[in-house]
């Protein structure tokens, strides 16, 4: 173990002096030890996403997405073929509150401003919605779409039926479809979540590039750190 | 007025020391939690592999992902029962937030493990790298020693189930 400088040393002694009382009546409230309290093996009850990514039974490239009906922050219903002469779609699963959905808030609103005139609106999803959690609620959503005067649908997945479909594990997470609604594309927006100017590859914009000229799209499915999907 | 201070500081040590049987900490294990590295996938890699049989848990979590902080008493609790277990909690923070929120944090929450903060921006190169079956979504675990390894992209609920998937991964 590294060996901390003395003066941490005793700063820290003396700040866990100061706040023993604090610590213990948190301790308290803390889960009983020694797992008393037994859930089923594999935590069953779990309120994230528990399954591997093997197990997750979403999209693969070129399986065709399902439309959705689902209520967009202006209260109508929205379904994909409500676009008419999309060329494609970015469908991303993002939310209000994770860091990582917030960081590309901006870079979202800039893909739909040059892409939806090209027939490649974005197309966002909440796939947290829930009204038990009200920074996660529809009208939490409502306010963000305001603040942000996002240009896209921000639609409410208020069933958690059409995430699992797709298999988005987390926020942000794109499906680039084309016009078929064959996902050509499945990933995250680029390479550089919390520095836009650093970014090196576009992954999305690329996509589309790709899939303009009608080429391969490399690489086709990307990984990326983001908060994990709630499921119920 | 120094010598004040002094023996303020020395008596209050005393006392620190005196409560040491009831406190949490164990002598020695005063952790650095005041000294959190940030590091690039490069340097993290070495603490995800060992060539001893002892027990390592690695956690990957974030101050902003609320089930990695819901799980984060069960780590802290296995901790405190398991000396002999290296523990280490990979922040997936942001480094500007490491003195004002997440030092507040961990300290208000008892963590005196290692903690890292890794910031490794292109995090497409490094998933597959630590383990191809990772999303990307935290909290993420892995558990091994010199022998085997398991990896859970999941929240641990319970001590009992942390040890079960320890004792089923290191006795396999």
């Amino acid at each position: 173990m590294k060996k901390c400088n003395l003066t941490f040393i005793a700063i820290l002694i003396l700040s866990s002096v100061l706040t023993t009382a604090h610590i213990n009546a948190q301790d308290r409230k803390g889960p009983p030890p020694n797992g008393e309290r037994k859930g089923p093996p594999g935590g069953g009850h779990s309120p994230v996403q528990t399954k591997t990514l093997e197990e997750i039974e979403g999209y693969k490239i070129g399986d065709v997405a399902t439309d959705f009906e689902l209520k967009n922050v202006d209260g109508s219903t929205f379904s994909l073929s409500d676009i008419k002469d999309a060329k494609g779609y970015i469908v991303v699963f993002t939310c209000n509150e994770c860091p990582f959905a917030k960081m590309y808030e901006d870079r979202l609103i800039a893909l739909h401003n040059t892409y939806a005139p090209q027939g490649y609106p974005v197309v966002a999803i909440n796939p947290n919605v829930s009204e038990d959690n009200e920074k996660e609620s529809f009208a939490a959503m409502q306010k963000r779409a305001k603040e942000k005067d996002f240009p896209f649908v921000y639609l409410a997945d208020e069933e958690h039926n059409i995430f699992p479909k797709y298999g988005a594990v987390r926020t942000p997470h794109v499906f680039l479809l084309d016009q078929e609604k064959k996902v050509q594309y499945i990933g995250t927006i680029d390479d550089n979540a919390r520095s836009p100017e650093n970014v090196k590859v576009k992954y999305v914009e690329n996509a589309i590039a790709a899939l303009e000229n009608g080429k391969n799209i490399e690489p086709n499915f990307t990984k990326a750190i983001g908060c994990p999907v709630r499921a119920r | 007025m120094k010598k004040t201070v002094l023996t303020l500081l020395t008596s209050l040590l005393f006392l620190a020391f005196t409560k040491g049987h009831n406190s949490k900490a164990v002598p020695g294990e005063v952790n650095c939690i005041d000294d959190i590295p940030v590091y690039d996938f490069g340097a993290l890699e070495p603490l995800l592999y060992t060539d001893s049989e002892k027990t390592h848990i690695v956690n990957f979590w974030a101050m902003w992902c609320a089930p990695c902080v819901k799980e984060l008493p069960v780590f802290k609790e296995y901790a405190k029962n398991h000396p002999d277990v290296e523990m280490v909690f990979v922040s997936l923070d942001f480094p500007e937030d490491i003195e004002t929120k997440l030092k507040p944090f961990l300290k208000k929450k008892g963590i005196t493990s290692k903690v890292v903060l890794l910031d490794d921006p292109d995090s497409n190169s490094w998933i597959d790298k630590i383990n191809p079956n990772w999303s990307g979504a935290i909290p993420f675990t892995i558990i091994f020693n010199h022998k085997n390894r398991s990896f859970y992209e999941h929240t641990f609920e319970n001590i009992q189930e942390l040890q079960n998937e320890v004792t089923k991964t290191i006795n396999n």
